[in-house]
């Protein structure tokens, strides 16, 4: 054929060849970067996804700096077994405002997608000081260390400012209140107008009420600890999505 | 070198690429025969594969995500086929659980059977992770297989709990009381809090300390006889556990009560309606109620 013939002119000019290897290279990267352009239409369209509180934000932090994710996965697939054990398969839609998502293709512990509001805070706490207290056979180690260590949330305004940056909808509000808001969600009847605020503020973002909980998470009321932001977290994960909005028929949702 | 006959090595009887550097030539060895039959297989199979089966993500605007392919296949629509498939088989037990009253669903063999059978599966997924394989309990988790109940021990009183929850601050008719957190929040000296320790632990036979249980007599009156009961035998009606048994949830030494009437305990049960259906509650009521300790 013409071009393997020609071969040997290809490579005795060495600008002829970049501009092939140019060609070549543009053809497999437009491949797998131009999709990433229409990732908004795989996005479902779902009523309640709100960007995650402050304090939820440093739980996530927290979450992510302890290697959760090297055990549990965040997403139900969409397999029988699955959601009858966990609930829902995962959306899209769900895992929007993640940087970088926690999906997981590996579990050694139980996938962690829909596990907020399945135990109570008080049982989050006993795990994690010592899971075999609650569950006799886990291989989870402790992370008792949590409920010492008294939360940095210093720039907790520039990390909410970053996540802006690269697509969560943080408003110029919810990043001036982000200190405010971090310590109103750990700390239950101790500043009411704080309390509504922060509640008035991220309902308004998730359109419905109902996504946001305020509680003293690791049962310590003397500090807010990573404790308390590692369970702020977890009780949030899978309760934001209100699945009354979901059209499962609808073409744009269909996998 | 373009448009020539190919060199053929003499040596090895291969054909040579042409290309000469220094004088050095290389075989032009052919791929194995079985590999490039694979190779264009697969080559071939991906092209049937993008028009059979979803493959190319759609342009904006088209109303669809990516191409559907001509199968239909689509991993949403069939795990919705076998979730309702399930639900079809499980129907006619389910309808029978949410329409039957609780007492009829114990009484009668079949209804029973399957109810415990559907609560067994839902109690190990749902509910063991605190209260245990069996319901037998840790501490600060209730054991559901005595006779020993915080809250109500019926079987409705048990669906009450499950639908509702305890302490369970989303739910209006959750079930709900507060002890005070005597030591923490100053209503009660450090001295104080020790003699009322050695008193709950008398009430059980548990001490001798009969001046720390004097002074602190006038104390258990006016601070915790008005949940606890004059006699500390608790009450059902508010979760107000009784302090004359030997059970102890969250531990029964000095050092646990101590703990207790400083930081209080309040524990939180979630609210089971709406992440459970109607028939998977009642079954597990069914079930907790068959444990050991379900009251009539």
């Amino acid at each position: 054929m013409f071009l393997f013939n020609r071969h040997a002119t290809l490579e005795r000019h060495s600008l002829l060849l970049t501009v092939g290897i140019l060609v070549v290279v543009a053809i497999g990267g437009l491949v797998e970067i131009a999709p990433l352009f229409y990732l908004e239409n795989t996005i479902e369209k779902v009523q309640g996804m709100r960007p995650y509180t402050p304090l939820e934000l440093k739980g996530r932090n927290v979450y992510i700096r302890e290697g959760c994710y090297v055990c549990h996965s965040q997403m139900v697939r969409p397999l029988r077994d699955e959601v009858e054990r966990y609930g829902h398969y995962s959306l899209a839609a769900e895992s929007m405002y993640d940087h970088p998502f926690q999906w997981g293709s590996k579990r050694t512990g139980p996938d962690l997608a829909r596990v907020g509001g399945k135990f109570s805070d008080s049982w989050q706490v006993d795990h994690l000081m010592d899971p075999r207290s609650v569950v006799p056979d886990s291989i989870m180690p402790p992370y008792a260390f949590l409920a010492k260590k008294t939360l940095k949330f210093d720039g907790i305004e520039d990390d909410l400012r970053t996540q802006r940056l690269i697509g969560v909808p943080y408003t110029d509000d919810m990043i001036a209140s982000a200190k405010a808001d971090l310590v109103a969600q750990a700390s239950p009847n101790a500043d009411y107008d704080a309390e509504d605020a922060l509640v008035a503020r991220y309902e308004a973002a998730a359109g419905r009420k109902g996504t946001l909980r305020i509680s003293d998470y690791d049962l310590n009321p003397a500090e807010i600890t990573e404790m308390d932001a590692l369970i702020a977290y977890l009780q949030m994960t899978g309760t934001l999505v209100d699945f009354s909005t979901y059209e499962a028929g609808d073409l744009n949702n269909r996998r | 070198m373009t448009d020539q006959k190919p060199d053929v090595d003499a040596h090895s009887g291969v054909e040579t690429t042409g290309h000469s550097w220094d004088g050095i030539q290389e075989l032009n060895t052919p791929l194995p025969r079985w590999w490039l039959f694979i190779f264009f297989a697969t080559i071939v199979w991906a092209v049937i594969y993008m028009v059979l089966m979803p493959a190319i993500p759609a342009l904006p605007g088209t109303g669809m995500t990516n191409t559907l392919g001509t199968r239909g296949h689509s991993d949403r629509a069939l795990v919705a086929q076998e979730i309702s498939a399930l639900n079809t088989e499980r129907a006619a037990g389910a309808a029978a659980l949410v329409s039957a009253s609780l007492k009829e669903i114990e009484t009668d063999l079949s209804l029973q059977q399957f109810a415990l059978a559907m609560g067994e599966s839902a109690f190990g997924d749902n509910c063991a992770t605190c209260h245990g394989a069996g319901g037998r309990g840790a501490k600060g988790y209730p054991m559901l297989a005595d006779d020993v109940w915080l809250w109500d021990g019926t079987l409705d009183g048990i669906e009450t709990t499950l639908r509702h929850g305890i302490r369970h601050s989303e739910d209006p008719d959750t079930r709900q009381s507060a002890m005070p957190a005597f030591g923490r929040d100053g209503l009660l000296q450090d001295k104080e809090i020790d003699d009322l320790v050695q008193y709950v632990l008398g009430l059980s036979g548990g001490s001798n300390d009969a001046a720390a249980i004097s002074r602190a007599a006038p104390i258990f009156a006016q601070q915790c006889a008005i949940c606890h009961g004059a006699g500390g035998a608790g009450n059902r009606e508010i979760g107000a556990p009784n302090l004359t048994d030997q059970e102890w949830l969250y531990g029964g030494d000095a050092r646990d009560i101590s703990l207790t009437i400083h930081n209080a305990r309040n524990s939180h049960m979630p609210a089971w309606q709406g992440r459970l259906d109607d028939a998977t509650i009642k079954a597990l009521a069914v079930y907790v109620h068959s444990l050991g300790g379900g009251e009539k």
